[in-house]
């Protein structure tokens, strides 16, 4: 007999049927091609995620469904905790985990460009290789422009420290190398995850939704509002909260650097900007938010239970997450220091920081948002199209 | 000394715990598994079958009790004992609030359970979840848990429970000495003996080809009720109630593991082909009624074949129109090949299939209804969704007996209290899969297991708090209740 058995990790290779024509999968995707065969038997997770009602309207999981899938999952662990066939069950079903190992590879194999895709096998040193050179950078342009590191108090006059068209231009070349390289990426991902004969058009309701989906975090809420699952099977709304902090944050201070952009250019406004000016508004509310969400993020991540998710990818997690409690911090530390001596190195320091994540969002965590957004639109639109399957009643 | 010991881990367990605890009683529960498997056969099961008079959030329609009780009838032959059936089908009925408050979130049928939207509300994430709200629950209320502590018998002293005996055991490499925990009054729910191998050949004997058929039996449920506890009670002059080889019995895949299979090892394209036994003869209609009717015969069934082994088989035409199972079907372009990789007799097989295909009177195919197609002239026939396989590529799936739980239980009454020679005992209370056999004598329907487990612990635990001193005041029962 042949059998895919349900306990060895092995991929489907049949002889003379046609999964020859399919690309082979790798161990990873093998490893959630065997487990979706075992949960599209039981299904008793439907009602926690998005990504168990998806398995379901498939029989056989090719590796563009294993892309899909995996980038759906947010590793919340209702099912992990849930499941009947965890470990010490011989089946050893843990989809959280299966699915982030697949996640990592699709981030690094649709990277762009490719070579780029390799700095995701090692992003702590990818983080902290990047934070040293954006911090050696503005250090070094500080000094070089300055002459020295201690100019002696410059009355927040931080163009007196580096010109205001060097920033915009290297900023700006960044955040523009960053947002085409992830638009990049998340194209070739979308056409890896929808082969040619199903064709996805998104309908507006299907954008309205994902939409939803990403900006409310739904697949933090367990699927009953009461959270997910991080040290055990208790739930928690907490990583849901922090990250919403940690996302909502981010964007006020974007939306910070946005209005002063437009102050400078439009008004001709130039910084520093009043305490009670919009952009220094925004910049503090979104830095709390950038504080908080953070450092909570950090704790649940220590806190959180080995088995659900992928162990490997904590020094990614925690790369990213540092530098982004760095920038609130460096950010607030300049807002105090922005009269007095310090303030040359302060602001050295907090553009640097800022440097390293723009030049690291295509290459580490950030790209999870990209991705999984595109997983939730084609879910939305997926579960509009009628459902090929007609399976009838166990 | 503990009010109230709860002996076993599963849902009628907690429920009988919980129930204990809210009334005031001190409890300890001790679950003889370690802790990652705890729960017993509660973490395979899905959902709870419930009686209701009108929508009641995820369930349909209604389920009135008179309904309920037919249904329960027939799948049991009349093998019931009506008054606690109608205990259990009401508790079904208010129970849920209580569940929630608990912790346990119900969600509409699964996809492919459509067919019991109306009679069944399902635990979002199964059983497993439901197992761990309740311990959440348990522990927040101070009710105290001990993991790898199996009972292997209780101690009586003038008809009333004194103690229960826990053997010396391993523990994580480390022998643990036997103990006699003492309490006020106890709750057995410690499950059937469906996982004792030994017992089930006792039970199921020799048969008439000299085989013993439960050494081929798979076991769905935990690897833990091996019912020690269940036999010492017996032993001990314990009413009994209920056949040794009745037990909730489906067909499953051979390939299962030999216990904790659970669900996903179910083969659900009976209906849509034929099956055959070793011998590759055909054995019984296939298609008498829908299959979720029919399902919990097929084991039996099944048992009664040469070897304990039956093969579903189906051609191209049916695949995508059944729950796909977990193991990959084998595969062959012909019947031939079918029988050979299969290891069946080829002549008998094709000739087991070709009498049915010229038999088949193929009307309107319609697998979601009794449709017309039917066979004329083949035994056994073929009542509904009859089609020759002549599709290929063929698919087979061996099919072995798979034993959920046992039915053989001890006689309680409404009070769940245990009887020794017809007398309740006034501390002593039954829950669970170590009863169930009182209202289920044979048969089974989807999530009865859970009702009955639900209802009966809910009692055991409310009779044990008030035979150690604490009563339920009646008003407050339903409220107050912790949230995990």
């Amino acid at each position: 007999m042949q059998l895919r058995d349900p306990i060895a990790v092995d991929a489907p290779v049949g002889q003379g049927e046609p999964y020859e024509l399919i690309p082979v999968l790798s161990v990873a995707e093998a490893e959630v091609d065997r487990q979706l065969h075992i949960c599209n038997a039981c299904r008793y997770c439907e009602g926690f995620c998005a990504v168990f009602p998806a398995m379901t309207r498939r029989l056989e999981f090719a590796k563009a469904d294993i892309h899909y899938l995996a980038n759906l999952c947010h590793n919340c662990g209702a099912c992990l905790h849930a499941c009947q066939y965890a470990a010490p069950h011989e089946f050893a079903v843990n989809v959280p985990q299966a699915m982030a190992k697949v996640r990592l590879d699709t981030y690094s194999d649709y990277a762009w460009p490719a070579a780029f895709g390799a700095l995701y096998r090692r992003n702590g040193l990818t983080m902290a290789l990047a934070g040293a050179a954006g911090l050696a950078l503005f250090l070094l342009l500080a000094l070089l422009v300055n002459g020295t590191l201690l100019p002696g108090r410059l009355a927040s006059d931080f163009y007196a420290v580096f010109p205001h068209n060097t920033l915009a231009l290297m900023f700006g070349g960044a955040f523009g190398f960053a947002v085409l390289a992830l638009g990049v990426g998340v194209r070739r991902f979308w056409k890896g995850i929808t082969p040619a004969e199903t064709e996805a058009v998104a309908t507006g309701a299907a954008t309205l939704e994902a939409s939803g989906a990403v900006l409310r975090l739904k697949y933090l809420d367990g699927g009953h509002g009461q959270g997910c699952n991080n040290e055990s099977d208790r739930f928690t709304l907490w990583r849901r909260r922090y990250h919403h902090l940690t996302f909502y944050g981010f964007m006020l201070c974007f939306a910070a650097t946005g209005v002063a952009t437009l102050y400078h250019y439009l008004l001709g406004a130039e910084a520093p900007y009043p305490v009670f000016s919009l952009p220094v508004l925004l910049g503090i509310a979104g830095g709390i938010g950038l504080v908080i969400g953070p450092a909570g993020l950090l704790v649940l991540g220590y806190r959180r239970d080995p088995a659900q998710g992928d162990v490997a990818q904590r020094p990614m997690d925690r790369g990213f997450i540092a530098l982004l409690l760095l920038i609130s911090l460096t950010g607030f530390a300049l807002l105090i220091g922005r009269d007095t001596g310090a303030m040359a190195i302060l602001l050295a320091v907090h553009l640097g920081v800022v440097m390293a994540f723009f030049l690291t969002m295509p290459y580490g965590k950030f790209a999870h948002g990209i991705f999984r957004s595109a997983a939730l639109l084609k879910y939305a639109i997926e579960k509009r199209q009628p459902d090929r399957l007609k399976l009838g009643s166990e | 000394m503990i009010d109230v010991l709860v002996v076993g881990g599963g849902n009628a367990a907690l429920c009988a715990a919980l129930m204990a605890r809210e009334a005031g009683a001190s409890v300890l529960l001790l679950e003889a598994s370690p802790r990652e498997w705890r729960g017993g056969n509660s973490q395979h099961t899905r959902n709870l079958r419930c009686m209701h008079d009108e929508p009641q959030d995820v369930l349909v329609e209604a389920y009135p009790e008179e309904e309920y009780w037919q249904d329960l009838l027939r799948v049991t032959g009349g093998i019931t004992n009506e008054r606690l059936a109608r205990i259990a089908i009401r508790a079904s009925s208010t129970c849920r609030g209580w569940m929630r408050r608990h912790g346990v979130h119900f969600q509409p049928p699964l996809s492919g359970a459509l067919h019991v939207a109306r009679t069944n509300a399902f635990f979002m994430g199964g059983g497993k979840a439901l197992v761990n709200a309740y311990y959440r629950s348990a522990e927040a209320l101070g009710v105290q848990i001990r993991y790898d502590t199996p009972v292997d018998s209780v101690e009586m002293r003038d008809g009333r429970f004194v103690a229960a005996h826990v053997p010396p055991r391993e523990v994580g490499g480390r022998t643990l000495p036997a103990e006699r925990i003492e309490a006020r009054a106890c709750v057995l729910a410690a499950g059937g003996f469906e996982s004792n191998r030994e017992w089930l050949r006792e039970a199921w004997g020799q048969n008439e080809r000299g085989e013993w058929p439960a050494d081929n039996f798979l076991i769905r449920g935990t690897r833990f009720n091996r019912g020690v506890l269940l036999r010492s009670m017996i032993e001990a002059g314990a009413d009994v109630i209920g056949d040794p080889t009745q037990a909730h019995m489906v067909a499953i895949d051979a390939r299962a593991p030999l216990y904790d299979g659970g669900i996903c090892t179910r083969i659900d394209c009976v209906s849509l082909g034929v099956v055959v036994n070793r011998e590759g003869r055909r054995f019984y209609d296939e298609g008498e009624d829908f299959w979720p009717k029919r399902y919990a015969i097929w084991g039996r069934l099944v048992a009664q074949q040469p070897g304990q082994i039956a093969f579903s088989i189906i051609d191209q035409k049916a695949i995508g129109r059944f729950m796909p199972p977990v193991f990959p079907g084998t595969t062959a372009g012909s019947l031939a090949e079918l029988a050979r990789k299969l290891e069946l007799p080829e002549a008998a097989l094709v000739e087991s299939i070709e009498a049915y295909n010229r038999a088949c009177r193929v009307g309107q195919f319609d697998h979601t209804q009794l449709d017309d197609c039917h066979t004329e002239g083949v035994e056994p026939a073929k009542t509904h969704w009859a089609r020759p396989l002549d599709t290929p590529p063929f698919y087979g799936y061996a099919l072995k007996p798979g034993v959920t739980f046992t039915y053989l239980g001890l006689k309680t009454d409404e009070n769940a209290a245990v009887h020794f020679a017809g007398e309740p005992c006034a501390n002593l209370f039954v829950a669970g899969e170590m009863m169930a056999g009182n209202v289920l004598g044979k048969g089974y329907t989807a999530g009865v297991g859970m009702s009955i487990g639900t209802a009966f612990g809910r009692i055991a635990g409310t009779r044990a708090a008030a035979a150690a001193g604490h009563h339920t005041p009646a008003v407050n029962e339903g409220k107050a209740h912790a949230i995990a």
